[in-house]
């Protein structure tokens, strides 16, 4: 019991500092044209991994391919034909869950 | 002085626009935050689950720090594997500490609504608005710990939550912020976007979870080359 609190209030710690670090230490400040570029291009690069890691990542540190790689394959097709955001989110669950009924 | 005012009621505008955004990535996180209820309870007992959520905010880090907690793991442990899961906030932070004002104290406190679904949403042109991204969690904050307590009530009455095809939802949304956005700003965002995905994809099977993500950050170098 103990244990699950202390882990609890260490992470919580731990995950404010982390958030606060950077705005922080370097927020509000003007930076220089690299650094700008720098962090304009870490947009495109997480959220890709974001994609791939929520989309082939199995339990412990496997990758897969089920299911979800089928509705988020789907919500690409509908995102090229332009298809409003919400029916896109929703076809990338329905996709999954009739995949994993079907299987 | 008029300045002002208009100021702050775009402000007010900007945060509102944020909820309007956060709500559709919202449902999917109260859906994260039910399995992450269900899935907590007989480790961290229902209190628990629901003041991590409350305190953390953050799915990756609280799923990592239970896996270890219920495989047996100490605190040490448990806390690495939820800093590791957490650590892109670091950069993540980084990336929008430029578009912050205020005292350092206002931005630490105004940095505790970074998550990635607001995260990715406040993102305009080159820049960033921390006051869509306040917006987007001020609907997903209540979204998670109202999710994790009925995971918590529910809980052995759900038996595989990921029968619903909901866990697609949130990669299919990044997935919809990239394409719709991202892509078309030119082929050096496709090149990090590439980079980024590909280093992910490579490390998922060589480092613990969340660490890919934060090694895709290193793809955001294509920025300043030429």
């Amino acid at each position: 019991v103990t244990a699950t609190w202390t882990t609890i209030a260490a992470l919580a710690v731990a995950a404010a500092i982390i958030r606060a670090l950077g705005p922080a230490l370097v927020g509000g400040r003007r930076m220089p044209p690299p650094v700008l570029a720098l962090t304009e291009m870490l947009g495109p690069a997480v959220l890709a991994a974001l994609v791939v890691t929520q989309t082939f990542s199995g339990s412990d540190r496997q990758l897969v391919l089920d299911a979800r790689s089928v509705g988020v394959a789907a919500a690409l097709v509908l995102l090229v034909f332009r298809a409003r955001m919400l029916f896109v989110l929703l076809a990338a669950a329905v996709v999954t869950a009739l995949v994993r009924a079907v299987a | 002085m008029t300045t002002s005012v208009v100021n702050r009621s775009s402000r007010a505008e900007r945060i509102r626009e944020g909820v309007e955004l956060g709500a559709s990535p919202a449902i999917a996180t109260l859906v994260v935050a039910v399995s992450f209820g269900v899935a907590a309870r007989p480790t961290l007992g229902a209190a628990g689950a629901i003041v991590m959520s409350a305190v953390i905010f953050g799915g990756s880090a609280q799923f990592a720090a239970v896996a270890v907690l219920a495989a047996g793991g100490g605190t040490v442990t448990a806390v690495a594997a939820g800093v590791l899961a957490h650590a892109r906030y670091g950069p993540m932070g980084m990336a929008m500490a430029p578009w912050m004002g205020g005292s350092a104290l206002r931005r630490a406190l105004l940095s505790q609504s970074l998550v990635d679904p607001s995260w990715a949403l406040a993102r305009r042109g080159g820049g960033f608005d921390p006051a869509i991204m306040f917006g987007a969690s001020v609907i997903a904050y209540p979204a998670w710990v109202l999710g994790t307590a009925a995971g918590v009530a529910v809980g052995g009455f759900i038996g595989d939550s990921h029968a619903t095809g909901l866990d697609a939802v949130f990669p299919a949304f990044f997935l919809a912020l990239l394409v719709r956005g991202d892509l078309a700003r030119g082929s050096r965002a496709v090149a990090a976007a590439a980079a980024g995905g590909a280093l992910a994809l490579i490390t998922i099977p060589l480092v613990p979870t969340g660490v890919p993500v934060v090694i895709a950050c290193a793809a955001a170098v294509i920025g300043v080359t030429r």
